[in-house]
Protein backbone atom coordinates (compact mmCIF):
# COMPACT_ATOMS: atom_id res chain seq x y z
CA UNK A 1 0.00 0.00 0.00
CA UNK A 2 0.97 3.25 -1.07
CA UNK A 3 0.45 5.24 1.85
CA UNK A 4 4.12 6.64 3.55
CA UNK A 5 5.01 5.40 6.35
CA UNK A 6 8.06 7.96 7.39
CA UNK A 7 5.01 10.67 6.92
CA UNK A 8 2.65 8.31 9.05
CA UNK A 9 5.55 8.13 11.34
CA UNK A 10 6.55 11.84 11.44
CA UNK A 11 2.38 13.22 11.84
CA UNK A 12 2.45 10.58 14.91
CA UNK A 13 5.63 11.61 16.28
CA UNK A 14 4.43 15.02 15.99
CA UNK A 15 0.98 14.49 17.88
CA UNK A 16 3.11 12.97 20.42
CA UNK A 17 5.32 15.82 21.16
CA UNK A 18 2.26 18.31 21.66
CA UNK A 19 1.07 15.65 24.60
CA UNK A 20 -1.55 14.47 22.31
CA UNK A 21 -2.68 11.20 24.32
CA UNK A 22 -6.22 10.57 23.20
CA UNK A 23 -7.07 9.99 19.45
CA UNK A 24 -10.33 9.56 17.96
CA UNK A 25 -10.51 8.12 14.20
CA UNK A 26 -12.26 6.97 11.68
CA UNK A 27 -10.70 3.82 9.23
CA UNK A 28 -9.94 5.40 6.00
CA UNK A 29 -7.10 4.32 3.57
CA UNK A 30 -4.59 7.27 4.22
CA UNK A 31 -5.07 7.07 7.88
CA UNK A 32 -4.59 3.60 8.16
CA UNK A 33 0.02 3.69 9.32
CA UNK A 34 -1.25 6.57 12.04
CA UNK A 35 -4.14 4.22 13.60
CA UNK A 36 -1.88 1.50 13.98
CA UNK A 37 0.73 3.70 15.62
CA UNK A 38 -2.24 4.78 17.89
CA UNK A 39 -3.29 1.47 18.75
CA UNK A 40 0.58 -0.34 19.14
CA UNK A 41 1.31 2.79 21.59
CA UNK A 42 0.39 2.08 25.49
CA UNK A 43 0.78 5.63 26.02
CA UNK A 44 -2.69 6.72 23.74
CA UNK A 45 -5.69 5.60 23.89
CA UNK A 46 -7.10 5.46 20.69
CA UNK A 47 -10.61 5.54 20.11
CA UNK A 48 -12.21 4.04 17.02
CA UNK A 49 -15.78 5.77 16.50
CA UNK A 50 -18.81 4.70 14.53
CA UNK A 51 -19.09 8.23 12.84
CA UNK A 52 -16.72 11.03 13.06
CA UNK A 53 -18.58 13.77 14.91
CA UNK A 54 -18.39 11.44 18.50
CA UNK A 55 -15.06 12.31 17.79
CA UNK A 56 -15.96 15.76 18.59
CA UNK A 57 -17.84 15.05 21.76
CA UNK A 58 -14.66 12.39 22.92
CA UNK A 59 -11.97 15.31 22.51
CA UNK A 60 -14.33 18.03 24.41
CA UNK A 61 -15.22 15.62 27.34
CA UNK A 62 -10.84 14.89 27.43
CA UNK A 63 -10.32 18.75 27.57
CA UNK A 64 -12.66 19.25 29.90
CA UNK A 65 -11.06 17.19 32.04
CA UNK A 66 -7.35 18.18 31.05
CA UNK A 67 -5.84 15.68 28.63
CA UNK A 68 -4.87 16.66 25.00
CA UNK A 69 -6.66 14.62 21.97
CA UNK A 70 -6.46 14.85 18.16
CA UNK A 71 -9.14 13.66 15.60
CA UNK A 72 -8.02 11.72 12.59
CA UNK A 73 -10.48 11.79 9.99
CA UNK A 74 -10.82 11.96 5.87
CA UNK A 75 -12.34 15.29 4.87
CA UNK A 76 -15.27 13.43 3.97
CA UNK A 77 -15.88 12.66 7.96
CA UNK A 78 -14.94 16.21 8.87
CA UNK A 79 -17.94 16.79 6.74
CA UNK A 80 -20.32 14.81 8.56
CA UNK A 81 -18.91 16.28 11.64
CA UNK A 82 -19.75 20.14 11.22
CA UNK A 83 -22.83 20.26 13.82
CA UNK A 84 -20.73 18.62 16.54
CA UNK A 85 -17.92 21.46 15.78
CA UNK A 86 -20.07 24.03 15.35
CA UNK A 87 -22.31 23.72 18.21
CA UNK A 88 -19.98 22.05 20.59
CA UNK A 89 -16.22 23.04 19.23
CA UNK A 90 -16.72 26.21 18.54
CA UNK A 91 -19.81 27.33 20.97
CA UNK A 92 -17.86 25.92 24.08
CA UNK A 93 -14.14 26.92 22.75
CA UNK A 94 -12.68 23.90 22.49
CA UNK A 95 -9.07 24.20 21.30
CA UNK A 96 -9.68 20.82 18.59
CA UNK A 97 -7.04 19.44 16.90
CA UNK A 98 -8.41 17.79 13.80
CA UNK A 99 -6.28 16.45 10.99
CA UNK A 100 -8.04 15.88 7.80
CA UNK A 101 -6.55 13.69 4.93
CA UNK A 102 -7.09 15.51 1.78
CA UNK A 103 -9.14 13.19 -0.49
CA UNK A 104 -10.14 14.60 -3.76
CA UNK A 105 -7.31 16.83 -5.00
CA UNK A 106 -4.96 16.30 -7.83
CA UNK A 107 -3.99 13.04 -8.56
CA UNK A 108 -6.90 11.25 -7.03
CA UNK A 109 -7.83 8.11 -8.71
CA UNK A 110 -10.69 7.10 -6.71
CA UNK A 111 -14.26 8.43 -8.19
CA UNK A 112 -15.86 8.50 -5.09
CA UNK A 113 -13.65 10.90 -3.69
CA UNK A 114 -13.39 13.65 -5.93
CA UNK A 115 -16.13 15.89 -4.72
CA UNK A 116 -14.83 16.20 -0.77
CA UNK A 117 -11.67 17.85 -2.35
CA UNK A 118 -13.04 20.62 -3.91
CA UNK A 119 -14.97 21.75 -1.00
CA UNK A 120 -13.01 21.00 2.35
CA UNK A 121 -11.12 23.96 2.14
CA UNK A 122 -14.16 26.77 1.31
CA UNK A 123 -15.96 25.10 4.02
CA UNK A 124 -13.33 25.54 6.51
CA UNK A 125 -12.73 28.93 5.51
CA UNK A 126 -16.56 29.20 5.88
CA UNK A 127 -16.28 28.51 9.65
CA UNK A 128 -13.89 30.19 10.07
CA UNK A 129 -11.99 27.45 11.37
CA UNK A 130 -7.93 28.40 10.91
CA UNK A 131 -6.40 25.82 8.77
CA UNK A 132 -2.86 24.51 7.34
CA UNK A 133 -1.67 22.56 4.41
CA UNK A 134 0.88 19.59 5.36
CA UNK A 135 2.69 18.96 2.00
CA UNK A 136 5.97 17.97 2.68
CA UNK A 137 7.76 16.32 5.47
CA UNK A 138 9.62 19.62 6.90
CA UNK A 139 6.42 20.80 7.40
CA UNK A 140 5.00 17.92 9.71
CA UNK A 141 6.40 18.64 13.76
CA UNK A 142 6.28 22.37 13.10
CA UNK A 143 2.84 22.64 11.88
CA UNK A 144 1.53 20.19 14.18
CA UNK A 145 2.81 22.43 17.29
CA UNK A 146 2.25 25.70 15.68
CA UNK A 147 -1.57 24.61 14.84
CA UNK A 148 -2.18 23.70 18.75
CA UNK A 149 -0.54 26.61 20.22
CA UNK A 150 -2.80 28.88 17.93
CA UNK A 151 -6.07 26.15 19.22
CA UNK A 152 -5.32 26.86 23.02
CA UNK A 153 -4.53 30.56 22.45
CA UNK A 154 -7.61 31.20 20.56
CA UNK A 155 -9.51 28.44 22.57
CA UNK A 156 -10.82 27.06 19.41
CA UNK A 157 -10.55 24.36 16.83
CA UNK A 158 -8.34 24.37 14.17
CA UNK A 159 -6.98 21.84 10.93
CA UNK A 160 -4.59 20.19 9.05
CA UNK A 161 -4.68 18.87 5.62
CA UNK A 162 -3.09 15.60 5.56
CA UNK A 163 -2.04 16.32 1.43
CA UNK A 164 -1.69 13.68 -1.36
CA UNK A 165 2.00 14.44 -1.45
CA UNK A 166 2.59 13.74 2.02
CA UNK A 167 0.82 10.96 2.57
CA UNK A 168 0.64 8.87 -0.34
CA UNK A 169 3.69 7.17 -2.56
CA UNK A 170 2.65 7.22 -6.35
CA UNK B 1 -43.09 10.01 36.72
CA UNK B 2 -41.85 13.60 35.87
CA UNK B 3 -38.54 13.60 35.02
CA UNK B 4 -37.78 16.98 37.41
CA UNK B 5 -38.94 14.47 40.02
CA UNK B 6 -36.72 11.77 38.56
CA UNK B 7 -33.90 14.00 38.82
CA UNK B 8 -34.57 15.13 42.57
CA UNK B 9 -34.65 11.86 43.36
CA UNK B 10 -31.05 10.82 42.21
CA UNK B 11 -29.76 14.96 43.31
CA UNK B 12 -27.88 14.08 46.47
CA UNK B 13 -25.93 10.72 44.44
CA UNK B 14 -24.96 13.65 41.96
CA UNK B 15 -22.86 15.08 44.60
CA UNK B 16 -20.17 12.75 44.15
CA UNK B 17 -20.28 12.41 40.16
CA UNK B 18 -18.98 14.55 37.46
CA UNK B 19 -22.30 15.09 35.18
CA UNK B 20 -23.15 16.33 31.65
CA UNK B 21 -26.35 16.65 30.63
CA UNK B 22 -27.79 17.65 27.60
CA UNK B 23 -29.75 21.24 26.72
CA UNK B 24 -33.69 21.97 27.34
CA UNK B 25 -35.26 20.75 29.91
CA UNK B 26 -32.71 18.13 31.30
CA UNK B 27 -30.13 21.39 31.68
CA UNK B 28 -33.07 23.28 33.13
CA UNK B 29 -34.56 21.52 35.87
CA UNK B 30 -31.57 20.16 36.98
CA UNK B 31 -30.50 24.10 37.55
CA UNK B 32 -33.65 24.89 39.22
CA UNK B 33 -32.91 22.14 41.77
CA UNK B 34 -29.12 23.48 42.01
CA UNK B 35 -26.19 24.18 40.05
CA UNK B 36 -22.88 22.60 41.12
CA UNK B 37 -19.34 23.27 39.32
CA UNK B 38 -19.39 19.46 38.63
CA UNK B 39 -22.65 20.04 36.19
CA UNK B 40 -21.96 20.97 32.67
CA UNK B 41 -24.76 21.38 30.46
CA UNK B 42 -24.34 20.70 26.72
CA UNK B 43 -26.09 23.49 25.34
CA UNK B 44 -26.53 22.08 21.34
CA UNK B 45 -24.33 19.40 19.71
CA UNK B 46 -27.52 17.31 20.48
CA UNK B 47 -26.16 13.55 20.82
CA UNK B 48 -22.56 14.13 21.98
CA UNK B 49 -23.77 14.11 25.75
CA UNK B 50 -22.86 10.97 25.83
CA UNK B 51 -19.79 11.29 23.87
CA UNK B 52 -18.47 14.02 25.74
CA UNK B 53 -19.13 11.57 29.11
CA UNK B 54 -17.09 8.61 27.56
CA UNK B 55 -14.34 11.79 27.00
CA UNK B 56 -14.55 12.48 30.34
CA UNK B 57 -14.29 8.85 31.45
CA UNK B 58 -11.64 7.68 29.49
CA UNK B 59 -9.23 10.81 30.45
CA UNK B 60 -10.42 10.63 34.33
CA UNK B 61 -11.09 6.77 34.86
CA UNK B 62 -11.34 7.59 38.88
CA UNK B 63 -13.65 9.44 38.33
CA UNK B 64 -17.51 8.75 38.28
CA UNK B 65 -19.55 10.39 35.58
CA UNK B 66 -23.14 10.61 34.98
CA UNK B 67 -24.77 11.46 31.62
CA UNK B 68 -28.11 12.84 31.63
CA UNK B 69 -29.30 12.38 28.35
CA UNK B 70 -33.06 12.34 26.57
CA UNK B 71 -34.54 10.16 23.90
CA UNK B 72 -34.53 13.30 21.03
CA UNK B 73 -30.80 13.40 21.90
CA UNK B 74 -29.81 9.69 21.88
CA UNK B 75 -31.30 8.87 18.59
CA UNK B 76 -29.33 11.73 17.05
CA UNK B 77 -26.17 9.69 17.99
CA UNK B 78 -27.19 5.76 18.33
CA UNK B 79 -23.56 5.16 16.70
CA UNK B 80 -22.42 6.53 20.11
CA UNK B 81 -23.77 3.39 22.02
CA UNK B 82 -21.60 1.32 19.84
CA UNK B 83 -18.59 3.46 20.75
CA UNK B 84 -19.40 3.77 24.20
CA UNK B 85 -19.80 -0.47 24.55
CA UNK B 86 -16.72 -0.33 22.77
CA UNK B 87 -14.29 1.20 25.27
CA UNK B 88 -16.69 0.23 28.26
CA UNK B 89 -16.16 2.91 30.57
CA UNK B 90 -16.89 1.47 34.29
CA UNK B 91 -17.18 4.71 36.17
CA UNK B 92 -19.91 5.72 33.44
CA UNK B 93 -23.69 5.94 33.99
CA UNK B 94 -25.94 6.38 31.24
CA UNK B 95 -29.51 7.60 32.09
CA UNK B 96 -31.99 8.44 29.56
CA UNK B 97 -34.92 10.18 30.38
CA UNK B 98 -37.42 9.03 27.40
CA UNK B 99 -40.50 11.19 26.99
CA UNK B 100 -40.98 9.41 23.36
CA UNK B 101 -41.01 13.49 22.16
CA UNK B 102 -38.92 16.38 21.30
CA UNK B 103 -40.23 18.35 23.64
CA UNK B 104 -38.30 21.37 23.70
CA UNK B 105 -39.20 22.53 20.18
CA UNK B 106 -42.69 21.69 19.74
CA UNK B 107 -43.64 18.26 21.24
CA UNK B 108 -42.70 15.82 18.34
CA UNK B 109 -43.18 12.49 18.85
CA UNK B 110 -39.83 10.54 18.43
CA UNK B 111 -39.59 7.37 16.90
CA UNK B 112 -39.72 5.57 21.04
CA UNK B 113 -43.32 6.91 20.87
CA UNK B 114 -44.04 4.12 18.47
CA UNK B 115 -42.16 1.12 20.03
CA UNK B 116 -38.28 1.73 19.58
CA UNK B 117 -36.71 0.45 22.48
CA UNK B 118 -33.42 2.12 23.57
CA UNK B 119 -32.54 0.03 26.58
CA UNK B 120 -33.00 -2.94 23.97
CA UNK B 121 -30.96 -0.79 21.49
CA UNK B 122 -27.91 -0.20 23.81
CA UNK B 123 -28.43 -3.63 24.37
CA UNK B 124 -27.58 -5.12 21.55
CA UNK B 125 -24.95 -1.95 20.90
CA UNK B 126 -22.97 -4.05 23.86
CA UNK B 127 -23.88 -2.01 26.83
CA UNK B 128 -23.20 -4.40 29.51
CA UNK B 129 -26.07 -3.51 31.86
CA UNK B 130 -29.49 -1.51 30.67
CA UNK B 131 -33.05 -1.38 32.10
CA UNK B 132 -35.98 0.75 31.37
CA UNK B 133 -38.48 1.89 34.26
CA UNK B 134 -41.58 3.84 34.76
CA UNK B 135 -41.70 4.33 38.72
CA UNK B 136 -39.90 7.18 41.00
CA UNK B 137 -39.21 4.35 43.54
CA UNK B 138 -37.69 1.71 40.60
CA UNK B 139 -35.59 4.70 39.21
CA UNK B 140 -34.06 5.78 42.45
CA UNK B 141 -33.28 1.79 43.14
CA UNK B 142 -31.79 0.95 39.33
CA UNK B 143 -29.78 4.50 39.60
CA UNK B 144 -27.95 3.52 43.05
CA UNK B 145 -27.77 0.09 41.89
CA UNK B 146 -25.94 1.41 38.14
CA UNK B 147 -23.19 3.77 40.25
CA UNK B 148 -22.14 0.76 42.50
CA UNK B 149 -22.25 -2.12 40.11
CA UNK B 150 -19.02 -0.64 38.73
CA UNK B 151 -19.61 -1.33 35.16
CA UNK B 152 -21.27 0.84 32.00
CA UNK B 153 -24.85 1.06 32.39
CA UNK B 154 -27.64 2.46 29.97
CA UNK B 155 -30.56 3.21 32.19
CA UNK B 156 -33.87 4.16 30.52
CA UNK B 157 -36.35 6.70 32.58
CA UNK B 158 -39.76 7.24 30.99
CA UNK B 159 -40.91 9.95 31.90
CA UNK B 160 -43.77 12.15 31.15
CA UNK B 161 -43.54 14.93 28.80
CA UNK B 162 -43.43 17.75 30.81
CA UNK B 163 -41.42 20.64 31.47
CA UNK B 164 -40.50 24.17 32.91
CA UNK B 165 -41.51 27.42 31.11
CA UNK B 166 -38.37 28.27 29.81
CA UNK B 167 -35.23 26.76 29.08
CA UNK B 168 -32.59 30.13 29.24
CA UNK B 169 -31.15 30.62 32.88
CA UNK B 170 -28.55 32.66 34.01
CA UNK B 171 -25.67 30.72 33.81
CA UNK B 172 -23.76 31.31 30.56
CA UNK B 173 -23.01 28.34 28.67
CA UNK B 174 -18.92 29.46 28.95
CA UNK B 175 -19.30 30.61 32.83
CA UNK B 176 -20.64 26.47 32.71
CA UNK B 177 -17.95 25.60 30.66
CA UNK B 178 -14.62 26.87 32.06
CA UNK B 179 -15.86 26.49 35.81
CA UNK B 180 -16.50 22.67 34.94
CA UNK B 181 -13.25 22.27 33.50
CA UNK B 182 -11.47 24.43 36.39
CA UNK B 183 -13.75 22.24 38.74
CA UNK B 184 -12.04 19.00 37.16
CA UNK B 185 -8.63 20.08 36.95
CA UNK B 186 -8.99 20.64 41.38
CA UNK B 187 -10.65 17.50 41.67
Amino acid sequence: MPVSVSSSTLVYRGLKEVGVRIVSALPETWLVHLIRMAEDDPEMTLVRLAKEEEGVGISTGAHLAGVKSAMLMQNHGFLAAINGIVSCGQLYRIPLLMLISQRGSFGEKDPWQTEGGGVTEHVLEALRIPFDRLEAPEHVGKRIAKAQTLAYSASRPVALLLCRDLMWED
Amino acid sequence: MKRGDAIKAIYPELERSVVVTIMGAVAAEVQSIGHRPSFFYLQHAMGLASSVGLGIALARPELPVVVLDGDGSLLMNLGGLTTLARYRPRNLVHVVFDNESLLSVGGFPTATSTGSDLAAIAKGAGVPRTATVSSLEEFRAAFRAAQQSGDLTTLVAKVEAVGPAGYVTDLSLLENRYQFARHLNER
